[in-house]
């Protein structure tokens, strides 16, 4: 130990060199896939055998994003690799910004109506309602989606967008923890002076907390939007509709519609990206919102 | 709002209004709590019809079906536990079971190691929130999206995850394709997906140890291993159970990357417990069956959250 306390500075130089080598790696293993997705997006199918290993596009073409969006005639989508079935991607891209904006917008709304309830207003039973609303985040989504299938089948929901949003549409146990979480920790000194000048709970809901709220309500909508331009689960089982179909499931459609064992990797990867453009572009814009919203703070 | 923004009462004007308030508190009390209970109803009335139509309703019909023949034509026929008799006998579940663990084990052990690390190196050296942005990419793509793109750099002929192990001297891998390799694959793919959202988890908890303690550590002259152990990790393990219950939930609900890669294959080397239920119910229509399968896997669910939190503490920590 004495002679460690001697040579203590270089080690550590060292130390920090070697801990920003793996930061390095971290890195470029996360973002060498992307990277990859464009690269072989920008490729054509039948030069990628024969360039397996390049790193650059082989045999750069643009056909994959054109056979993807539609823009291709069935002959040609053939003879790029593509499986020459129709692929509505203008029509999925409209029904994912359809669901994720219906259902974020429903369950953030309802979510800070009833968070405000738990937060400010007092009534009997409001803490016993709370922690019933809390144990239900403990259901597995796997669980409540069997019922739930057969009760929007029985509404004759199925393959409509309302069936798809529904369940999403009113609240999540998160959302209102989120949400009253924030309200309490605001200060009701602006809210208190406008009830004593008599407003009404709905309009200091309006006109004081929503916008006082406003940032935590954003960055709640953008992971709330996020995580159903993701979500996968429900809507293979309500909305296998070409006419309802979201891009997720539209993806993996579009995987096995591929003749087994040529499929076609640069249209793949091509709608891969055009899919996650979208959440590229959220995270350009808002990228440090997201980043710094995630911890337990929000979740314990 | 032009009742909001003119001089909200003056001082005295307040103070007798709460005077009066608190005179008559009694009476008071009692009307506006009549009073909140109306308006709150209005407030949180679409809350309880999302909750009661798409939760509890829900869970309690997936309960009772779990207890029910049930092909989703005509009425469930009530056969008491015999659905769960047949579960205990059955081969498939029990595999599906293995396969999950196998799952959970592999994708958490790595991914709480490599987060932990990142973390570490997000608080003492990478602090931009560039680098923290970057890493969180993944996590913020689709599971399907993730899923294809693994896919592709994992195939067997053209992958260039392959192609780099060739060109290593080394055998192809058929990743996806083989019984043997498709779980550490998957397990693989999503540790790559939530690394970063994990670290991200972490992280925050480390923000929170206060600084002055590892100033206290570096005083004593104790080796950065040292501190880690005792003064990093005690303080941080609370965070790391509520990190581990989390992922651990999550873990075993896998199934985007399943349903969009192997299908749970080959054979069932990749038929974890969510594509069971999945399969028995729209694959083969046994409601019944599928449901209880739901129920075991929610019990689960809530044994192991419970065992977490009981046996490593998550709600104290160790310096207390």
């Amino acid at each position: 130990m004495t002679t460690s306390t001697i040579t203590t500075k270089k080690p550590l130089n060292w130390r920090r060199i070697g801990a920003w080598a793996l930061v390095a790696v971290a890195l470029a293993v996360t973002i060498a896939p992307f990277l990859w997705m464009l690269r072989t997006a920008l490729s054509s199918n039948s030069a990628l055998a024969s360039n397996a290993g390049n790193l650059l596009p082989a045999d750069f073409s643009w056909n994959a994003f054109k056979r993807v969006l539609g823009l291709q005639s069935t002959e040609e989508a053939i003879a790029d690799g593509g499986s020459g079935a129709a692929i509505n991607f203008w029509l999925y891209l409209r029904n994912s910004i359809l669901f994720a904006t219906i259902t974020t917008t429903g369950q953030v709304f309802f979510s800070a109506m009833a968070a405000y309830a738990f937060a400010r207003l007092r009534w009997p039973g409001r803490n016993k309602v709370f922690a019933v609303f809390l144990t239900t985040m403990m259901v597995p989504p796997i669980f409540t989606a069997l019922p739930n299938f057969l009760m929007i089948k029985n509404l004759g929901l199925l393959n409509t967008m309302a069936g798809m949003s529904l369940p999403f549409l009113f609240m999540t146990p998160f959302a209102i923890f989120f949400l009253r979480q924030f309200f309490l920790s605001m200060s009701r000194e602006v809210e208190e002076a406008a009830m004593l000048d008599g407003a009404k709970h709905l309009r200091i809901f309006f006109q004081i907390v929503l916008p006082n709220a406003a940032a935590p309500i954003a960055t709640l909508a953008l992971l709330t939007f996020i995580g159903q331009w993701n979500e996968y689960f429900w809507p293979l089982l309500v909305g296998q509709d070409e006419n309802v179909r979201v891009l997720t499931v539209g993806l993996s459609v579009f995987k096995s519609q591929s003749p087994q064992g040529a499929i076609d990797w640069t249209g793949l990867m091509a709608g891969t990206l055009v899919a996650a453009l979208p959440i590229f572009l959220l995270f350009i814009a808002f990228g440090k919102k997201v980043v710094n919203s995630i911890g337990f703070s929000g979740i314990k | 709002m032009t009742t909001l923004t003119k001089p909200v009462g003056s001082a005295s004007e307040r103070s007798r209004k709460t005077n009066g308030h608190q005179g008559r508190q009694s009476k008071r009390s009692l009307t506006s709590r009549m009073g909140d209970l109306k308006i709150a109803l209005f407030f949180i009335f679409p809350a309880v019809i999302g909750f009661v139509a798409f939760f509890l309703i829900p869970t309690i019909r997936g309960v009772y079906l779990s207890f029910t023949e049930y092909s989703i034509l005509g009425e469930p026929t009530w056969i008491g536990i015999k659905n769960y008799t047949a579960i205990f006998a059955d081969e498939l579940f029990w595999n599906a079971m293995g396969v999950t663990l196998q799952y959970v084990a592999l994708n958490i052990g790595f991914q709480t190691v490599i987060a932990l690390g990142l973390a570490l190196l997000m608080h003492r050296v990478a602090k931009s929130t560039f680098i923290r942005g970057a890493l969180l990419l993944p996590f913020l793509v689709a599971n399907v999206i993730v899923a294809l793109l693994w896919f592709w750099m994992l195939d067997y002929q053209l992958g260039i995850v392959n192609e780099i192990i060739s060109w290593m001297g080394l055998p192809r891998v058929a990743f996806f394709g083989s019984e043997q390799w498709a779980i550490p694959t998957i397990a693989f793919v999503n540790v790559w997906r939530h690394m970063g959202y994990t670290a991200l988890l972490i992280f925050a908890g480390l923000q929170s140890i206060p600084n002055h303690l590892y100033e206290v550590a570096n005083l004593d002259g104790a080796s950065p291993t040292r501190t880690f152990w005792s003064v990093t990790m005690p303080l941080l393990r609370p965070v790391l159970v509520l990190v581990l219950v989390v992922t651990v939930i999550g873990s075993f609900q896998v199934f985007d990357t399943v349903a969009v890669t192997t299908n749970g294959g080959p054979v069932n080397a990749s038929r974890v417990i969510q594509m069971y239920i999945y399969q028995k119910a729209f694959g083969e229509s046994d409601f019944g069956y599928a449901s209880a399968l739901a129920v075991i896997l929610f019990v689960i669910l809530a044994l192991v959250a419970f065992l977490q939190m009981k046996f490593l503490k998550g709600n104290e920590s160790d310096l207390d």
